[in-house]
């Protein structure tokens, strides 16, 4: 008698959590995996980098070489960047395509600006004779920067890519959830420059 | 209550957005704001020269660095315990852990390295 009400009430006993596991979309999750992997890349050039940071070889050292100003101008384009992809990302869940668009434009150019200024400094210093192939510092120098910089810059070829599917599809279920994976990578890429600024430009020039 | 969950989820067609957290705007502003500060500081320090100290001058620095990599973990990437039912979690964990011992085990290993190496046995490095 007892047992019967208390399973009425219970009804159907669940073994499992419901809310918890089971990601409808397993992109998400495995993007992010891959964005982990990702980062155990640059954690190997930050600990190469660390290594060879004052191996200089008789050669120019970061106090000589490395423009404080610059890197601050840089930090500040891709910060604003990763607002701006936000904001796009708000645009987005609001369905709001010419906004999103507008937003994804505004990330990509102050992405190309990131570039471009990085760019300048690396052939600053190659035509001054601090190119990778001077010292073990410069070799790790640009190897990590680099690496950073191509990351930002295929992020862009990307950024365009996504614009032309949403400006010809619009924002259907399949390029939210490209968006979205655009969106966790170019944040990725910010975290790894607070990286990169703190320890290879700030604590360089110390 | 699972079945209607799904149907729901079924009919909007966007369950993947549904899903995914994505934020507020205040969400964005209030982690940009905080990223900016947490910039702004370590750069004055440096180009200010503001403590005589180096060292510790250095540690700031990657004091800040680290709180502002955990800002932008929460308010830019929208990590929390929950996400993807908690696997976004285990696995930056998994990488913290493997990222701290390989970066910190790199710098003592070649530290000790460096030590322990009498003068002259290392070639192009006058000592």
């Amino acid at each position: 008698m007892t047992t019967e009400t208390a399973l009425q009430t219970a009804g159907t006993p669940a073994f499992y959590v419901t809310e918890e596991e089971h990601p409808h979309s397993s992109t998400l999750l495995g993007f992010w995996i891959y964005i982990m992997s990702d980062t155990l890349i640059f954690a190997v050039l930050f600990a190469t980098f660390g290594v060879l940071r004052d191996r200089y070889a008789g050669g120019p050292t970061p106090q000589e070489v490395l423009e404080i100003p610059t890197v601050a101008l840089n930090t500040a384009m891709l910060l604003i960047s990763s607002i701006t992809c936000g904001f796009a990302m708000l645009e987005m869940v609001r369905n709001r395509k010419a906004a999103t668009l507008f937003w994804l434009l505004v990330t990509g150019l102050f992405g190309a600006a990131f570039v471009g200024l990085e760019l300048r400094e690396f052939f600053g210093l190659v035509a001054e004779g601090a190119g990778p192939q001077r010292s073990a510092y410069l070799s790790a120098f640009f190897t990590l920067v680099g690496t950073h910089g191509t990351h930002v810059t295929i992020g862009i070829i990307w950024l365009i890519t996504l614009m032309v599917q949403i400006a010809r599809k619009g924002l259907i279920h399949e390029n939210t959830r490209r968006l979205m994976c655009f969106s966790m990578f170019w944040h990725f890429l910010d975290v790894i420059w607070i990286g990169v600024f703190s320890v290879v430009y700030l604590l360089g020039v110390l | 209550m699972s079945s209607d969950a799904h149907a729901t989820h079924a009919a909007d067609g966007h369950h993947a957005l549904a899903d995914a957290p994505h934020g507020t705007l205040k969400g964005y502003l209030t982690g940009f704001g905080l990223a900016v500060v947490l910039t702004v500081i370590p750069f004055w320090l440096v180009m200010g020269n503001v403590l005589d100290n180096a060292v510790a001058t250095g540690i700031l620095i990657m004091v800040f660095a680290i709180v502002q990599i955990v800002v932008h973990m929460i308010y830019f990437l929208h990590l929390d315990a929950h996400s993807e039912g908690g696997w976004n979690m285990l696995a930056l964990i998994f990488t913290v852990v493997l990222v701290v011992i390989g970066i910190v085990g790199s710098l003592w290993v070649m530290y000790h390295l460096d030590l322990n190496m009498m003068p002259g046995m290392m070639t192009g490095h006058p000592g």
